[in-house]
């Protein structure tokens, strides 16, 4: 079997080169990805929407589709990671690993035995995988924030610098993960539970879409910033500039929840209780 | 930009893949994937693809990483072959 493969990889592989060979040289002047669109979108873009960037400019502007139906994909892998993993059935009865905080003493709590659910002096640990590390919390802990804030810079920074929607939700969600590594998992489903996941990925999606129907609403296609101009009260090559970071907004949020619901997912298999 | 730095990312990028494909421990086989998923971003950097690159750097060697860990984690690390 592994020979067969070996052989229909290397015929796909060679076949693959020869059709590249018939590619134009990378960054050919000539050839017709640069001659074609390309020439519009470098000479027109700072004009039409005041996005030095220009991948941001085309992503998000003039290939507004594309992009919302990505989110879209998104959003949907993150559904799906719920329908096939999650499962919503309580097993009662689990032993369960408590630590005492004062003495460090690891309690061992069989099946149908009293847990102690809301001990302050007792802290449940996870029965496969004990993190307890003081130098990595705390440095989670401070290093958190300031990586937030770069998200948010990377998002709302897109126009002029690479980063958007996508880079930045992600980096956002990492936050979250880096959190439920170094603490535990319940910990982070208590700052932020799969209820706000699942409603934040909704809401970013709605964002985008909402965006379009808005531009519809005031007179022009679907996605065309131009048409906010009069609701954000600036000439319409800004309000371009401004619907853009809306929809990047929007990205950001449906990518952040998404990649927490898959980690909480995949990391728990499915039981929102134990995890890495 | 240099040819020669290049061409050593595209082989460490080459020799990464295979082992990656080639290891049986499913953890190494995910650390070097993120291992692999760096180098491209690093090709995507020296041709000029800054935004593609952030996005690997993010997706490829950052998150994505991280949940081939978490499913090693939930299932097993030895592979069947």
């Amino acid at each position: 079997m592994k020979t067969i493969g070996l052989i229909i990889v290397i015929l796909l592989g060679s076949v693959l080169i020869y059709g590249s060979l018939e590619f134009p040289s990378w960054g050919d002047p000539e050839s017709p990805a640069s001659s074609h669109v390309s020439p519009y979108y470098i000479e027109k873009s700072v004009e039409d929407t005041s996005v030095p960037n220009l991948v941001t400019a085309v992503l998000a502007d003039y290939r507004g589709y594309d992009t919302m139906f990505e989110t879209i994909v998104i959003f949907t892998a993150g559904i799906a990671c719920i329908f096939l993993l999650r499962r919503f059935r309580k097993e009662a009865s689990e032993t369960r690993l408590y630590r005492h905080i004062p003495t460090g003493i690891t309690l061992r709590i069989e099946k149908k035995g009293k847990f102690p659910e809301d001990s302050t002096a007792l802290e449940r640990i996870d029965s496969v995988w004990v993190p307890h590390d003081v130098i990595v919390k705390t440095t989670s802990r401070l290093i958190v924030p300031f990586i937030q804030i770069f998200a948010l810079y990377v998002i709302a920074h897109g126009h002029h610098s690479p980063g958007g929607g996508f880079q930045g939700g992600v980096i956002l969600g990492a936050t979250m993960i880096l959190f439920s590594i170094a603490f535990n998992l319940r910990s982070a489903l208590r700052r932020m539970s799969e209820r706000t996941t699942v409603v934040l990925s909704t809401l970013g999606v709605f964002i985008y879409a909402g965006t379009g129907i808005l531009c519809m609403l005031f007179g022009l296609n679907y996605l065309d910033y131009s048409a906010l101009a009069g609701l954000l009260g600036v000439d319409p090559v800004t309000a371009r500039s401004h619907g853009i970071l809306m929809v990047e907004i929007g990205v950001g949020i449906a990518v952040m929840a998404v990649m927490v619901t898959l980690y909480y997912n995949l990391a728990s298999a499915g039981k929102h209780d134990e995890g890495l | 930009m240099i040819w020669q730095i290049e061409l050593i990312i595209l082989i460490i990028v080459m020799i990464l893949a295979v082992g990656a494909l080639s290891v049986k421990d499913l953890l190494g086989a995910a650390i070097l994937f993120g291992a692999y998923s760096f180098m491209m971003c690093l090709l995507w950097a020296i041709m000029g693809a800054v935004d593609v690159a952030f996005t690997e750097a993010s997706v490829g060697a950052g998150v994505s990483t991280v949940l081939f860990l978490a499913a090693v984690f939930r299932t097993s690390r030895r592979t069947g072959d």
